[in-house]
This record gives C-alpha cells, structure tokens and sequence, in this order.
C-alpha cells in the first residue's frame, strides 16, 4: 500500500461518509415529500425550488433551539445517547460494497470502506450497539416515558434481532462467507439473486429491518399516542436532530443492506455484457472504472428504492400493538426463519437453490384452502 | 339511517389465513397509498394562487357612497350596536352648507373607525345599516398588519372611490381577487 493507494481509498471512505450524510438528510425531506403526495398534498416547496433547501432549514431551527438537560438527568449519559446512535448508525456503512473496483495503474481498489471477511458480523455488532443509543438516552432522561420507550426498543430490537440473524444465515449458507462482497459477488447473474433463492427470507428480514430501524409500523418506541415522544421525550436541540438523523441512516444503511444482500447489490442484468463491451471500446482501466460507476449507480438506485418503500410503508400501515409486535416477532418470524434455513439446507445438499419455494407455495396453498373453507361472511343489511 | 354505502358491517369472525398474515391486506394497502401517489393534488398555492370564494365572502369593509359620489352613512350608530365584537366606533357631525355634494344626509359620520383585530367579519353590521352604507367587499380581504397603529381603519381607508367603485356581482366573471396576480401553480 502506497501513498496513492491510501489517498484513493481515504477518498472513498470520505465520499462514502458524505454521500451516507447527504442522503440522510435528503431522506428527511424525502420523507415530508413521499407522506405528502402520499396523502393528496404537495409537501414542503417554500424554501428554494422545490423546497429543496427545507433540510437546511430544518438544521437551522434544530440548532437555535434551547439545549436543555432536565435537572434530575444523568447528564452526561444523557449527551452520550445521541452521539451513540449516531455513532453507529455512521459506523455501519463502512463494510458495504457500493460498487465494484477503482483500477488504476496495477491496482484494483474495492469501492468500499474497508473490506472485511466478517462483514455481516459487523454490521450484526454495530447494529445491536445501536440500541444502546436509544437505551442509554431513555434511561438518563430520568422520565418515566423515555425509559419506557428506550425498554420497548430494547426488546424490540433484541426479538427481531434473531430473526433477522437467521434469516441470513440462510443466505450464509449459500454463500458460504461472511464477507458482505463476498455474498453481493455470488448474485452476479440475474435469477441467482437472493430475491430468487429466499424469496421467505427476504419478507422475514425486510420485516426485521423495519423493526430494526423503529419505522412504522414497529415504531413503538417513540410511539406519541402512548408515550408523549418515547425515548427522545426530554430531547430538544441537536440532541432530537442527532436522534432523527441517526433513524434515517439507519434506514439508508439497512435500505442499502437489502439490496446488497437480497438485490444483487451493484449487479444489473447483462452486467458482464456491458462491462467487457466498455472494457473493449475504451481500454482496460477507462472501461472498467466506467463500468464501476455505473455499477455503483445502479446500486443507489436500489438503494433509493428502499428508502421510498420505507417511506411508503410507513405512511400506509398503522403502528402495531405491543403484544402484536411481540407475537408476530416470536411466534411467527423466528419459527418461520428457522424453517427457512432447514429447507435451505435440505435444498443445499441437493444442490437445489430455489429450495425455500417450496415454503411459499405450501403457504399460498394453505392460504387458498383456509379461505375457501372459511365460513362466508353474510354482510348485515344496515338498518334504515 | 343511511349515509353512504360504502360502511362496513364489522365483524369478529375467526380470520383466515390470508388474514392473519397480513401481507395479501399489507399489499393492498400499499397498492391504494401509491394509488395516490400519482394522483393530481388539490392544493392551491395559497398566497400566489386564490380560489374565488363566491359573491357572498365577507372581506374588507367599504363605505358606500351613492351615484353622486355623496357618502351614504348617515353616522345612526346600528351597526355600532348590532356589532358583536364592538369593532366599530364612530362621531357624528351635522352637515354644514354647501356639503351636500359630500354627504347624502343632513348627518355624517366625521370619524368613522373599524378595529380590524376586533373584527370578526360576522357581517351583522352590514345588515345592520340602514341606508345601505357598509358593506363588506368579497373581492378583498383585510391585509395581513404587524404593527398595532395599523389596525384600526378610518374613513380614509373605508370610503369608497369613485373611480373603483365596488359592485358586488352575484355571478361574478371575477376568478380571483383582482388585486392579486393570479398565478396558476406557481410553485409545486
Ligand atoms: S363584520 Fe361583524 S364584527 Fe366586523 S365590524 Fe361588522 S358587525 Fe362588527
Ligand atoms: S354605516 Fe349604516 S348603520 Fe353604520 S352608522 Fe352608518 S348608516 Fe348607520
């Protein structure tokens, strides 16, 4: 590793830094934009065209409101809660491969953070750090609604944190490597990404992910019907921004997860076709960097994707109840993934990947005979 | 009695599988939100874009004067007393010599006073009036003040001008109020 290989990769991490900011707090106005049009109106459009200027607005305000800490507080956990959950909503993008490879002269540098064998830990420690954000915030606020809060997302996250994990372990098998690239490489043809293969595993994790990243519907942890604001109830300032900023990472992380684990990651079809035709046309290292980047294009336009299905998500579905959230996290997810990764093995052994289609189509089946055996439901003439 | 027909019965019967799975109703929820997504939005871009509210809005009051130009109020006070908000105050004056090409009646509101933050815009003094002296334009709305000396209106502000006057049409060809350029989706 020379100097220019450094340079090169500390410019990727800093770009990777910016862009991971910059898309957080566009997904902030996003967000205000899609629950708009979602509901008939037209969002935020007074500051700059558009309203495009409306997040930088919004930080305005954030910053000239009162820092408060609440006397009876644990002052500083009560500093370190937010920065905990920036910290590691900032911390997961560093294992996730937005593209390819940057080649020049003989080298070949990974369009990454850094490129770990054990990717998928990392992103399992970091994201369960995160919740310590919340907690740790929750409990120094000394307010009996923010410890509530900061417990619901504590149990919440720690149920659907196992269905998560085996959701993937289904994937990890497949691949065999824990290696975020490693895994986004195995989907290089179109019908072999995992959307394919573990059409089951993708529904548990997206779920998970939801509730990972507290959006509606599993937002009970700042559940305001409920819980005044939840665990951010005693939070004013950049403290509350810090807060919701690290929630839209978070949701640009776990959106960029999906698609690296699920969507090919920066696999399009007929990538090869495409990349060899520029390597052709313009040399080696012209073609290959210009396939990179269309490569990592694609990739954020996964990723955006699931950021809108998040938003869209969220504005349809109302909140769940607890025991519901609670129900469907243990009794219906964990049983589920774990079938899911006992059909994917039996599949394995036989070489078969599409193994876990066997799950859904034995579900539409049930689904089909339970409806049709349902008792119909004779519609009432309303009274006049 | 019936509203409409789009009511629901309720009912607790056991779900069926589909039901309690959620994703066949999660799906259909999302595909009505998108629905949506694309669909033409109502709002009005209120400040640059106004809706024609109708020959019957109660905006700005005006002091009416009569085909001579004479000013019609006559300074009897009914619309002081038929006012809820006590928003009007006003001193009357007799008529002098040689002003009866100023004011109809032999006599004249000398102050006439509208205290628009009283105001509720209830339109009772305009029923009020006998001689058909106040009205409140539809066309005009009071503008929006910062300062508190700005907000009671006198004759200066209320009289009408010959040169504008104000007719209240029924079927008014007037879209928007005239005084605003009426931009249409100016911004999105
Ligand atoms: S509109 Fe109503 S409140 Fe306003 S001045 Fe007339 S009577 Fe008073
Ligand atoms: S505006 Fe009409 S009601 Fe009021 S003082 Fe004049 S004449 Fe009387």
């Amino acid at each position: 590793m020379d100097l220019t290989v450094l340079l090169v990769k500390g410019i990727i991490i800093l770009v990777i830094f910016g862009i991971t900011l910059l898309i957080a707090t566009y997904s902030t106005y996003a967000e205000r934009k899609v629950a708009a049009f979602l509901q008939d109106r037209l969002g935020p459009n007074r500051a700059g065209p558009w309203g495009l200027l409306q997040p930088i607005a919004d930080a305005g305000k954030m910053f000239f409101k009162e820092d408060f800490i609440p006397s009876q507080a644990s002052k500083w956990l009560f500093i370190l809660g937010p920065c905990l959950a920036m910290l590691t909503a900032l911390m997961s993008s560093a294992v996730i491969p937005f593209g390819d490879s940057i080649r020049f002269d003989n080298y070949s540098i990974p369009v990454q953070g850094i490129e770990i064998n054990i990717g998928v830990l990392y992103i399992f420690g970091v994201v369960s750090l995160g919740v310590y954000g919340i907690m740790v915030g929750g409990w120094a606020s000394n307010n009996k609604f923010s410890l509530l809060g900061a417990i619901r997302a504590a149990s919440q996250n720690i149920s659907y944190e196992i269905a998560l994990g085996l959701s993937m372990i289904a994937i990890l098998m497949m691949t065999g490597s824990l290696s975020v690239r490693a895994i986004v490489d195995q989907q290089a043809s179109f019908f072999e990404w995992n959307i394919f293969t573990q059409p089951l595993g993708f529904v548990i994790f997206l779920t998970c992910a939801f509730a990972e990243c507290n959006r509606t519907p599993f937002d009970l942890p700042e559940c305001e019907t409920e819980l005044v604001g939840g665990y951010h109830t005693e939070y004013s300032s950049m403290k509350l921004g810090f807060y919701l900023f690290a929630e839209y990472i978070n949701m640009f992380v776990s959106s960029a997860f999906v698609s690296a684990l699920y969507f090919g990651g920066f696999h399009y079809p007929f990538m090869n076709e495409v990349g060899s035709a520029l390597e052709r046309s313009m040399g080696a290292i012209t073609g290959h960097n210009i396939a990179t980047a269309i490569g990592f294009v694609v990739f954020f336009g996964k990723i955006f994707f699931f950021i809108f299905f998040f938003m869209w998500v969220r504005w349809t579905l109302p909140r769940f109840r607890y025991d519901q959230l609670m129900n469907l996290g243990w009794k219906t997810l964990i049983p589920l993934s774990i079938l899911n990764v006992v059909i994917t093995g039996a599949g394995l052994l036989y070489n078969f990947k599409y193994a876990t289609w066997a799950i859904v189509i034995v579900m539409v089946l049930m689904v089909i005979v339970s409806g049709a055996r349902a008792p119909k439901r004779e519609a009432i003439p309303q009274q006049v | 009695m019936q509203l409409t027909n789009r009511s629901k019965q309720v009912s607790n019967k056991e779900m069926t599988l589909a039901e309690k799975m959620y994703l066949p109703a999660i799906v259909g929820g999302l595909a009505i939100t998108i629905s949506h997504f694309f669909r033409k939005k109502p709002t009005i871009q209120y400040p640059e874009v106004k809706k024609y509210l109708g020959p019957i809005y109660r905006g700005h009051h005006i002091l009416k004067r009569d085909e001579q130009g004479r000013e019609r109020c006559t300074a009897c006070g009914l619309c002081a007393v038929a006012c809820p908000a006590e928003a009007i105050s006003m001193v009357a004056a007799e008529r002098k010599k040689g002003e009866e090409n100023l004011y109809r009646e032999e006599k004249y509101a000398a102050v006439y006073e509208i205290n628009m933050l009283r105001c509720i815009f209830c339109g009772l003094c305009e029923e009020a009036c006998p001689k058909q002296a106040v009205y409140l334009r539809h066309d005009l709305m009071v503008p929006v003040f910062q300062e508190r000396d700005e907000v009671i209106y006198g004759k200066d502000r209320l009289v009408e001008n010959m040169n504008d006057r104000y007719i209240r049409v029924a079927n008014s060809e007037v879209q928007a109020t005239p005084t605003e350029p009426s931009l249409t989706r100016a911004a999105t």
